[in-house]
């Protein structure tokens, strides 16, 4: 199995022109930055939700408090995978009670790693509230969950696959779609 | 895949690559022990069943604390009050067990080699939780789990055992696991309790207690098993004390940074002294914490997608 890149789909430039507007999004929406913290879906959301965190103190001058989580302990498909070998950690320096969280992730599809996130965060705490945002909303989602907050609208086929590269993981930023198919 | 076997056996059958596998993976559930709500869903719907066919208070709690924590469904039983009792085998036993779609069996045995056995006859997978004098791997992953979170690496890193080495799983799967990752280990007791033959293991032997522990990172003290050696292996508790019991003085040997394990129970004051297990050297509750976390990552590991998939342990 291999991935075949068909596009570039985001450059650095757009995906941060994105972010940008997104923190001005999540600032409006919430009326300021009392109470928020963001929470990175582990890994590359963690990536992003850092992201965030530097254009909203751009604007804001402060820097919001941020979360990483890992849902691996929270899947629905281990009879069907089995056991995952490589598990991240889920950082939460901060008490979730009546927070407002802005779940960050890099791409929504299925809404499956959303659900589990959401029940990891229950078991943290009761928040006011939880916000989702993503850099890119690829559409098929399977579970009644939609995003608050959305880089790009990206139409897809199930067969396709979006990856969100970033500087941390893969020394660039760009958002591209491709195949997978047997070498 | 960091497990390759359906069964977790011993260290003596785990690659250095698995066991640091499984204590990366318990390091991340012992994470889960600080939150408000201590469990996890990943195992709903799986049942696992605790065969524990001799006392065990630590080991069996640890056990059954991993699998609630994992949200498992689990059965406890106990010898006394199974068939066994009324004379079925082990294996209609445990085959009685298996017909009713278990996924996984802790057993704890009296007898070496009781875990291999079932694990070779049931298609589910088995966990030893402590075979005779063979081996406790539990124990062994979070000696050595407790071990990495103060040394790091352990290669070159020194761990003195100390105690009736010849009756001891602990002591023997410490070994297995500690020589894969590099430690340097010496054992420690009374020539009646230490096995001729260890150096095959690649272990040092030492008679003498200071000469042992003076230059080791680690000090894992054993248990003196009382109820197994009444004056056979020694002349008395307090001799035993004197000769190679961990006391105050014996702790002013060691390197300042040298920590003391034990598996528990504690006989206070034969194989350490009172002061010591309650000072600041002792790790031994951190041993404790690090039981249920390592526990949790063994059975998270062996729920595999397929249980057919994966290979029974080799013979």
């Amino acid at each position: 199995m291999n991935f075949t890149e068909k596009a570039v789909i985001m450059n650095a430039k757009e995906m941060n022109r994105a972010l940008k507007r997104m923190a001005h999004e999540i600032i409006e929406a919430n009326k300021g930055i009392d109470n928020l913290v963001l929470l990175g879906v582990q890994r590359r959301g963690v990536s992003l939700a850092r992201m965030l965190a530097d254009a909203i103190r751009q604007v804001e001058g402060i820097e919001v408090p941020q979360g990483a989580l890992d849902i691996t302990f929270y899947r629905d498909d281990l009879s069907r995978l089995g056991p995952s070998p490589k598990v991240s950690s889920t950082e939460m320096p901060f008490d979730v009670n009546d927070k407002i969280i802005i779940l960050v992730d890099d791409v929504l599809y299925t809404g499956r790693t959303v659900r589990a996130a959401l029940d990891v965060i229950m078991d943290w705490g009761r928040p006011q509230a939880i916000r989702l945002a993503v850099l890119v909303d690829r559409g098929h989602r399977e579970l009644p969950i939609r995003p608050d907050f959305v880089g790009k609208n990206v139409p897809t086929s199930q067969r396709e696959i979006i990856k969100v590269r970033v500087k941390e993981f893969d020394e660039k930023l760009e958002v591209v779609v491709g195949e997978v198919g047997e070498a | 895949m960091i497990l390759r076997s359906k069964d977790v056996l011993g260290l003596e059958d785990l690659a250095a690559e698995e066991i640091l596998g499984v204590i990366d993976i318990a390091s991340r559930f012992r994470a889960v022990f600080d939150r408000p709500v201590r469990s996890v869903p990943i195992m709903r719907g799986r049942t696992v069943v605790n065969f524990f066919h001799e006392p065990s208070t630590r080991t069996r709690i640890s056990f059954e604390l991993a699998e609630k924590r994992l949200s498992a469904d689990i059965v406890n039983f106990s010898t006394a009050t199974s068939s066994l009792s009324k004379g079925e085998t082990l294996r209609d036993t445990a085959e009685n067990l298996a017909a009713m779609k278990i996924d996984m069996l802790v057993i704890r045995h009296s007898s070496s080699g009781a875990a291999r056995y079932l694990a070779n006859v049931l298609a589910c997978s088995v966990i030893n939780a402590g075979d005779g004098a063979h081996e406790h791997p539990t124990q062994g992953l979070l000696d050595i789990m407790t071990m990495r979170q103060r040394l790091g690496d352990l290669r070159g890193r020194k761990v003195t055992i100390i105690g009736d080495i010849s009756h001891s799983r602990v002591a023997r799967s410490n070994i297995w696991g500690l020589t894969k990752l590099g430690a340097e280990v010496t054992v420690c007791g009374p020539p009646t309790m230490v096995p001729t033959g260890l150096d095959r293991l690649g272990v040092k032997v030492e008679y003498d207690l200071l000469r042992a522990v003076k230059d080791a990172d680690a000090l894992n003290v054993l248990r003196i098993q009382l109820e197994r050696h009444a004056s056979r292996s020694f002349p008395s508790n307090r001799e035993y004390h004197r000769m190679y019991g961990i006391s105050a003085e014996v702790v002013q040997k060691l390197k300042p940074e040298a920590f003391i394990m034990h598996p528990g129970p504690m006989n206070r004051d034969v194989e350490i002294a009172s002061e010591v297990a309650d000072g600041p050297r002792q790790v031994i509750l951190d041993q404790v914490a690090n039981g249920v976390a390592v526990r949790m990552a063994l059975i998270y590991l062996l729920s595999g997608g397929d249980p057919g998939a994966l290979a029974p342990a080799a013979a």
